[in-house]
This record gives C-alpha cells, structure tokens and sequence, in this order.
C-alpha cells in the first residue's frame, strides 16, 4: 500500500503522544511466530512482539541478536520463513519494500553519492512522480526540520557524520511513512553528538507523532530512547517492556547481565550471605559501603569482603568485593566509605532492591 | 651478551641497511627510483613514437616515384577525406559502436551478478570463465569462429535443427549487414569482434558495481523506487565510469584490430586494414599514419563527450 497524498506542511499534521496512551493506542505493527532461517543459522526465531502507533519502540540486543535481521523483515528486505508481520492492520508477506508504508534510515545512511543534498531528501517524492519545484521545496522543509537548511547544495561526500545521518533521517520522513525504522541511528557518531541526537530524535518522533522503532546495541541508548524495549538474544526476544522495567525488573539472567550491569546472586550464595532463597538480581548501584559497626537496618542484606579492584570512572567508583566464595560489583558514589583494594570493606543491600529472575 | 642491548635502536648495519634509512627520510628518492625507468620508457617508446606517427601523418607520398616526401602538407589529410577512405572510417567507428552498445548490454547483467550475488569459488569460477579466452591466442579463437559462422558450421547445423534457419537466412538477406553466409558478413565479424572483447567489458564494470553497497540499493527500494527506477536512478549511473572504462576497451580495440575483419566479414576494409595496407604492400607510411590518427582523435572526442554528459561524476 502506497500513500499517495502529499503533505503540505508539517506542523498542521504534528500531534502529541503521550507514553500513557501507548498501551491502548492502535497496533503499528505486529509480528506473530516470525522465523528468519538462514539455512541451519536461526538469524530470527518464533519472534512474538507488538508495537503500538505512536511508539518509541527500541530493540536491544548484541550483535548477531537477530534485531537488524527484525527491522529489515518490517522494511520488506527479508522475507519471513515463518510467521506474520502485519503492519496498520494489514499482512505483508511478500510485498516488496517499495510497496510498504515503512522508511528506513540505515546505519551507514546509504546516501546516494551521484546527488546533492536535496536530491537525495527529494528522492522518494521523484519517484513517485512530483514535480521537481515542489519536491525541492518538500525537501528543503524537510531539512530545515532536521536543521540542516545550509546544506542544501553540498554533496553527501562533504558532511560529516552527524550531518549525513540527519540527511537520512529527513530522506527517510519526506515520503510520510507510518512507520520510521532506523538500524542504528547514532552508531557511528561520537559520544557528545550521539547524546545531542537522542535528544533531537525524541523530540522529532513527538513532534511528528509517527512510530519509531529502532535497533541498538547500546543499552543506555535504549533506555533513555524508547517507549517500550525488546531485549533480543540469540534470535529470540527474551523480555519487553518499559526502560525501568528492563533495568529494574530483569526476568533472565541474560537481561540483567546485557542491559547495565548486574549481580547475579545463586540460590546457594543467598543461603551462605543469610538472604532469602532464589536467584536474584542485585544493581551494583544499589549496594552502598557502610563504616564497621554501623548498626543493622531492618529488611537489609549486610556483608563482609575484601576489596579487590577499585576503578576510577568519574562520577562513581567501580569496585570488586570478593564475598564468601562469590564477587559481588558495586558503584561507590565519590562521597561516603571510600573503597581500598587489599582492606576489608562493608556492603549493605536493601532487599526491595534484590529482584528475582526465573531459573534461565 | 651483545653490548648493543643497551642500544634504543635495532641496528641495521651494510649497505642495504643504510639505503633503506635513506629511502625513509627521503622518500622522494625512492619514487623517483621506482618511477624513472617505467616513465622513461613511456616518454621515449610510446609518446615518441606516437609523434613520430603524427609528424608522418603530415607528410606526403609522391604519386610517380612513390617515395615519400618529407615536407609538411594536408595533402593526406585530404586524401583522408575522399569517399573511399571515408567509408572506411565511418564503416569502423559503427561497427566499434555498435560492438560497445552490445557488449555493454550483455555485460552488466554478468557484472552484476558476479558483484551483487557470486561468494567465494563461485566468484573465482565467474574471474576463471571470463578470462579463459583471453589464455588462448587470439588467432586460434578467430579461425575457430570462421568455422562455428560457416553455413556448414555447427552455428547453421544448431539453428536448422530448431528450424530457425529462415531467421538467419532473412538476418544475411538484409541490405549491407547480410552476406553470402554469416563468415562472409558484418554480422559475422561483429559477433567475433563481440566475443573478443567481451571480457573487457565485463571486468570494469563489475568493479565499478562491486562499489554500490546493497544498502544503497535497498535505501532506493525503500523510499518507493520499484526495481527497474533502482536500476535507471541508482544502479545505472554508480555503474556509468565502469561501462566508460569498459567502452574505451571495446571502443578502441575494434577501431584498431585489422585481423579479425579480415578472416571473418565482407571484404571492405576497416580502419586497422587500411593502415596494414597502406604501410604495407602501398609503401604509402604517411596515409598509414593517417589512417592511424582516426582512433586517435575518435576516442578522444568520445571521451570528452562522456566527460561532459557527467559520466564520471561517480568517481
């Protein structure tokens, strides 16, 4: 399905979306027993997710996860061996991409290098047939959206990367898709100007109220970016949810450890440290040092161990404690009980902060 | 124990050792060592001969003696231009032309299969059978394809099977292009010119295609293009300095071979011919030369042409 209205202006069609509505929010798109096989290789498997139509959606996973693979089964790149992808409503198993009401901005921006600036922006409205005055001052809108207005007759070859990336970014919106899939947006750009993004990307997808969905490696991209996230592993999704839910509620040992850092803490070290039996997942900045003969608090864990690294980060002390035959990880703020490698060392846990994960 | 231990460097003593020191704080020494030799024989045995060519070009044969005069004139230039020699020319730069469109045509489609979907042995197999030909002579594959065009060869037998032989047959009936029999027409010698040059083809724009990342293929699919827009918009112009490279290839090879023609095709002459004709058995070097400027100055306006028209925007 095609759309072929062409849009006038962007602000008479921007709408606000608030997260709170997301869950009751019309379907985007939705995948039901997706598999994609390659061979004996299971890039994709028995993939089940929903995202909702005004969504930041993210998929967060590590490399050879299967989440690119996902996003280029919705753009229409690849072909399910096995399930439905459904997108507004309707089932598209082999409609080619071109055919899809979905626009992709691709990792390595995939600007065509035979056209300026705004060629490339009005590409999709020259194929589709609109007159070249009027598809140049589309584009030339849809950049001063991005803010890349100055730009408009330099080549691609001449921006740096944050300025390509908006190029795409606008490229990708000028066709109004329903659906903006981005394969990781912000990957090759550098930590200052891939904080300025998530910023501008968030502000863009309210302001325009499409759905994102977008591919990341990045758990801190993840979590501050999106709506919802879906944790991949293995081809798999293994856990979706909010931001607080993935990093506060981990349900398997494979999402504590992936997104932040995690203690994991087994059944038969709880019994040793006199905690309740399970498998739990402890932050390593929930874990606070305590001075010798502090008083026991009620519903707190408190342990003894030595020091065995202490890493400088700044804002926080990364610090190894060895516990009772087991480590435990914990981030020492710059103030309080200052951590000495060799010394022994006080660690104290509330129990509302240790969550319990099934036995994967 | 060595008492150069001590030492911060590693010590590289001899001659070599000392004239590799050299070459890294001067490296303008050893480029000018490696590119001495190789430019000197350009200068001397290319360009020089290619003036020398020139400077005979202007020179004249005298009609009674048949000596050559050696005063400057357009008088050859000028016998360049009477019909007979004309139709040499024109007769050559369409058939080069031709011979270009086709192979272009049958070309990209193996280049872009080998550049877009051949991995690993099979890409070596897709190097292996492009090149093959060019390991025999160039003589044996011409003789070979006198044979296969003969009426009684395995090309006619093939098509009298399938009962397509009215096709040919109304193919050689055709004006100017047909012939006795495909070994003794154009079409003859352009299907032999085809395949000679084919590999020529193949290589550069399978290179240039090799370049066009599959995301920016699947970026145009994505922003609507159907595939023969991808083809025309994308694929086609990141393609065009390979099939440019490709044509100077068949371009020129065509203008300047005086075999092929001469074993398979009418007996009208083409331009590398006319030159063997006039250095040879005429003694008439300056109309030789002359013949011989024809690609010359044929490539050239071609190239500029294909420089003007942005065929090398994408480079």
């Amino acid at each position: 399905m095609q759309q072929k209205t062409v849009f006038i202006s962007m602000p008479e069609t921007t709408r606000q979306v608030s997260p709170s509505r997301e869950a009751s929010s019309p379907v985007a798109v939705s995948l039901a027993g997706v598999s994609r096989h390659f061979d004996a290789v299971k890039a994709v498997d028995k993939v089940d997710l929903t995202v909702h139509e005004g969504e930041f959606f993210g998929m967060l996973g590590p490399s050879g996860s299967g989440k690119t693979t996902c996003l280029r089964l919705v753009a229409g790149f690849e072909q399910p061996t096995a399930g439905n992808i459904i997108i507004f409503g309707e089932r598209v198993d082999g409609v080619p991409p071109y055919r899809r009401s979905v626009n992709t901005v691709f990792q390595d921006y995939a600007l065509f290098p035979h056209m300026n600036v705004v060629d490339n922006v009005a590409y999709g409205l020259m194929i589709r047939g609109v007159g070249k005055k009027e598809r140049r001052r589309q584009a030339e809108e849809m950049l001063e959206l991005v803010r890349l207005s100055e730009f408009v007759h330099r080549e691609p070859g001449q921006l740096s990367g944050g300025q390509r990336q908006r190029v795409a970014l606008a490229r990708a919106l000028i066709n109004r898709p329903k659906v903006l899939l981005l394969d990781e947006p912000l990957g090759a750009l550098d930590l200052k100007l891939r904080e300025q993004m998530q910023v501008e990307l968030k502000s863009l997808q309210r302001e325009l109220g499409i759905t994102f969905v977008f591919v990341t490696h990045d758990q801190g991209e993840a979590l501050s970016m999106s709506d919802r996230v879906a944790v991949f592993n293995e081809g798999r999704v293994v856990q979706v949810g909010s931001p607080v839910d993935i990093y506060e509620r981990p349900e398997t040992r494979f999402v504590a450890d992936f997104v932040g850092s995690s203690n994991i803490l087994e059944p038969a070290f709880c019994e040793r440290i006199g905690a309740p039996s399970g498998l739990w997942s402890l932050r390593p900045e929930k874990i606070r040092l305590v001075p010798e003969g502090l008083t026991d608090e009620a519903d707190t864990i408190t342990v003894t161990g030595e020091v065995r690294h202490v890493q400088y980060q700044g804002a926080t002390r990364r610090c190894v404690l060895a516990v009772k035959g087991a480590e435990l990880a914990l981030a020492v703020p710059a103030v309080g009980v200052e951590p000495v490698v060799g010394r022994m060392a006080h660690a104290r846990w509330h129990l509302d902060d240790m969550h319990g994960m099934k036995h994967v | 124990m060595n008492t150069r231990d001590a030492s911060l460097t590693l010590f590289r003593g001899g001659v070599l050792g000392r004239l590799s020191d050299l070459f890294y704080r001067r490296p303008a020494i050893l480029l000018a060592l490696l590119l001495g030799p190789p430019l000197l024989w350009i200068g001397v045995v290319y360009v020089g001969s290619l003036l020398a060519l020139l400077v005979q070009s202007f020179y004249s044969i005298d009609e009674f003696s048949g000596r050559i005069v050696r005063e400057f004139t357009f008088k050859t230039y000028l016998e360049l231009l009477r019909p007979s020699n004309l139709d040499i020319v024109l007769r050559t730069v369409l058939m080069a032309a031709t011979v270009t469109v086709a192979s272009a045509m049958i070309a990209f489609p193996i280049a872009y299969y080998a550049a877009r979907y051949a991995r690993g042995w099979v890409k070596g197999l897709f190097f292996i059978a492009v090149m093959l030909p060019l390991w025999s002579s160039y003589l044996v594959r011409v003789y070979a394809w006198k044979l296969i065009l003969a009426n009684e060869g395995v090309l006619n037998w093939g098509v009298s099977k399938v009962g397509l032989s009215p096709l040919v047959e109304a193919l050689l009936s055709l004006p100017v292009i047909g012939g006795p029999s495909l070994t003794f027409s154009y079409i003859g010698t352009f299907l032999v010119f085809l395949y000679l040059w084919l590999p020529f083809m193949i290589l550069p724009i399978q290179a240039a295609l090799e370049r066009v990342p599959v995301s920016m293929l699947d970026a145009s699919g994505d922003l609507g293009a159907r595939p023969g827009q991808t083809f025309r918009k994308i694929i086609f112009p990141l393609a065009l300095p390979g099939i440019v490279a490709g044509s100077i290839f068949t371009f020129s090879l065509t203008l300047g071979d005086y075999i092929a023609p001469q074993i398979v095709g009418s007996s009208r002459l083409f331009i590398g011919q006319a030159v063997y004709v006039h250095q040879g058995t005429a003694g008439n070097l300056p109309m030789a030369a002359a013949f011989s400027m024809v690609p010359i100055v044929v490539m050239a306006i071609y190239l500029w042409i294909a420089k003007r028209m942005g065929a090398f925007n994408a480079l």
